[in-house]
């Protein structure tokens, strides 16, 4: 039991942070029709960017409490000008190409970022700086630490405030209506580049919280973590319903719990002939999964609409 | 000279297809103009251009005495261009307030906007009691009223319509003409496009006829109305 319910924790944070992530792939799915595989790194950009901020403010003796909200909006900051520019680079010219052009871009950003951030912070392992003393708290059992919970916290803030964008201000009513007819859109007037670019920045933005998250978690950052986080966000996406922002969220918190729940039994079930270290392998099944038998996944709608 | 919209020589093409070929048009300020012509006119063509959604080969566009040439179709908005397009283009996934709100969107009187809207409410009072709908729910010819209303919400002074009869029921139909005389009346300039040349020259003070990317005849409504050639192609006489 006392197992049962340190997975539910443990899932639960990791699912809120691929759910911040999934965010960023289904809301340029969404608006563009177009899977923005450089997400993952943006995420990767934005924990060291962190990181380095939050080194560098503790060597001029910044308070911790100071240190931390400053880096996070620095790295914000930094990721939103990435996110701009990957898509006025990379993706606005192809705009009208056929859809397997901005995929092989998106795969070159990718590789860029990944060789940039290795050149500026090398390939070593990051340690992340023990700012806060984290506390660690019982539950009937099972531990959560400061971190975790300040991360549950903050994804459910941050996505509740998401929604509220989308669902109740001009801006979010004009990123639907791009999302649903870009002709039309134009035709009330909306600047549809400025909203594509806006979108991206809010993806961007909420990458960057989620690699302070998953540094802060893991007390690690390296250049290559955005590649495998990348790709489960991606799955959440996809389990959730691509283009769907509340199926982002369920399949980020779901495929966080399926995960750690598998890594929590795997070893049980198979009689100790696999170990947690097959976690990742749970994602993935996941996936094809979903491919296999609701490709428009948990709340999406039938994918046939998109040109 | 003072016309709202001044079209000279406008000739667009995509595709390697030249689909209007040098059409002149004008439209006087509170004049209802029909575009008439059959499929594949270029008619359609015409209307995206003028709207910005196509940018012309060659040709002039002014609106108030401004040449549209560098104008984005956003911008084009805010100076008082609107098109209902074909096929309506309501946001089927907004409600049908927020596709209103949507229409208002080059606008932030927000005062005036929920005048507008209450305006909107009393002009299509279909629209008021399916309000929180998703647009995608209504029938075409509500969808059509939304889309005329959601057009109007941008307070045009050149109100486009492309096809607004296509797919409709004869009562709808009856209404939507009902409602463009009537809009029409309080001082609208309207560009109409119709494939039914008799319901739309029936309402318009003038008409353009559209055969193969040119106009071929033009003149009073009622000329055209009763015109040998128009009867023949147009009216099935």
């Amino acid at each position: 039991m006392e197992i049962f319910l340190q997975q539910i924790i443990n899932g639960l944070v990791q699912g809120s942070v691929y759910a911040l992530v999934a965010l960023g792939y289904t809301m340029v799915y969404g608006i563009l029709g177009l899977i923005n595989f450089a997400h993952g790194e943006v995420v990767m950009v934005g924990a060291m960017l962190a990181l380095s901020a939050l080194t560098a403010l503790i060597g001029w003796d910044v308070s911790p409490l100071l240190a931390l909200p400053l880096s996070l909006i620095l790295a914000m900051a930094g990721c939103m000008a990435l996110g701009y520019g990957i898509e006025r680079v990379a993706y606005r010219p192809l705009r009208h190409a056929p859809r397997l052009a901005p995929l092989i871009t998106a795969i070159g950003v990718s590789i860029v970022l990944q060789n940039l951030a290795m050149m500026i912070w090398g390939r070593e392992y990051h340690a992340f700086p023990q700012l806060i003393n984290n506390q660690p708290h019982h539950i009937g059992g099972a531990i959560i630490n400061d971190i975790q919970i300040i991360i549950v916290i903050m994804a459910v803030m941050i996505m509740t405030g998401l929604m509220l964008v989308v669902h109740r201000t001009r801006l979010g009513r004009a990123m639907r209506a791009v999302a649903e007819n870009q002709h039309a859109a134009q035709l009330m007037g909306v600047d549809i580049n400025r909203v594509i670019s806006i979108t991206f920045m809010l993806g961007s933005a909420l990458a960057a919280i989620a690699g302070l998250m998953v540094s802060a978690n893991y007390g690690l950052a390296h250049y290559y973590m955005g590649f495998m986080l990348g790709l489960k966000a991606f799955t959440a996406a996809v389990l959730g319903g691509i283009g769907n922002l509340r199926g982002a969220m369920l399949g980020g918190l779901l495929l966080g719990l399926i995960e750690s729940l598998g890594a929590g039994y795997i070893g049980d079930l198979t009689g100790g002939f696999l170990g947690s270290q097959y976690q990742d392998v749970f994602a993935f099944f996941v996936l094809i999964a979903v491919l296999v038998f609701r490709p428009s996944g948990l709340l999406g709608e039938r994918l046939a609409e998109r040109a | 000279m003072n016309n709202i919209l001044d079209v000279r020589d406008l000739q667009v093409g995509y595709g390697g297809i030249q689909a209007v070929k040098g059409i002149d048009l004008c439209i006087a300020p509170g004049e209802l103009v029909a575009l008439i012509g059959s499929n594949g006119a270029g008619k359609t063509t015409t209307l995206k251009t003028l709207a910005g959604l196509l940018v012309p080969g060659s040709g002039q566009i002014c609106f108030d005495g401004q040449n549209l040439h560098k104008v984005a179709a956003h911008q084009r908005v805010s100076m008082g261009i609107a098109l209902v397009p074909e096929g309506r283009g309501v946001f089927a996934r907004l409600s049908v307030a927020e596709n209103l709100l949507m229409g208002a969107y080059s606008r932030c009187d927000q005062d005036e906007i929920a005048a507008d809207l209450a305006r909107m409410y009393v002009l299509f009072p279909r629209l008021i009691e399916r309000k929180d709908q998703l647009a995608g729910t209504l029938s075409g010819g509500e969808q059509q009223m939304l889309a005329m209303a959601r057009a109007l919400m941008s307070r045009p002074r050149l109100l486009m319509l492309d096809e607004p009869s296509m797919g409709l029921a004869p009562l709808m139909v009856k209404k939507i003409f009902e409602t463009i005389r009537e809009v029409a009346a309080q001082g609208m300039s309207i560009l109409l496009v119709e494939q039914n040349a008799r319901l739309a020259l029936q309402v318009a003070g003038r008409g353009y006829v559209m055969e193969s990317g040119a106009v071929t005849l033009s003149g009073a409504a009622c000329d055209l109305l009763g015109s040998d050639a128009v009867q023949r192609a147009y009216l099935g006489a």
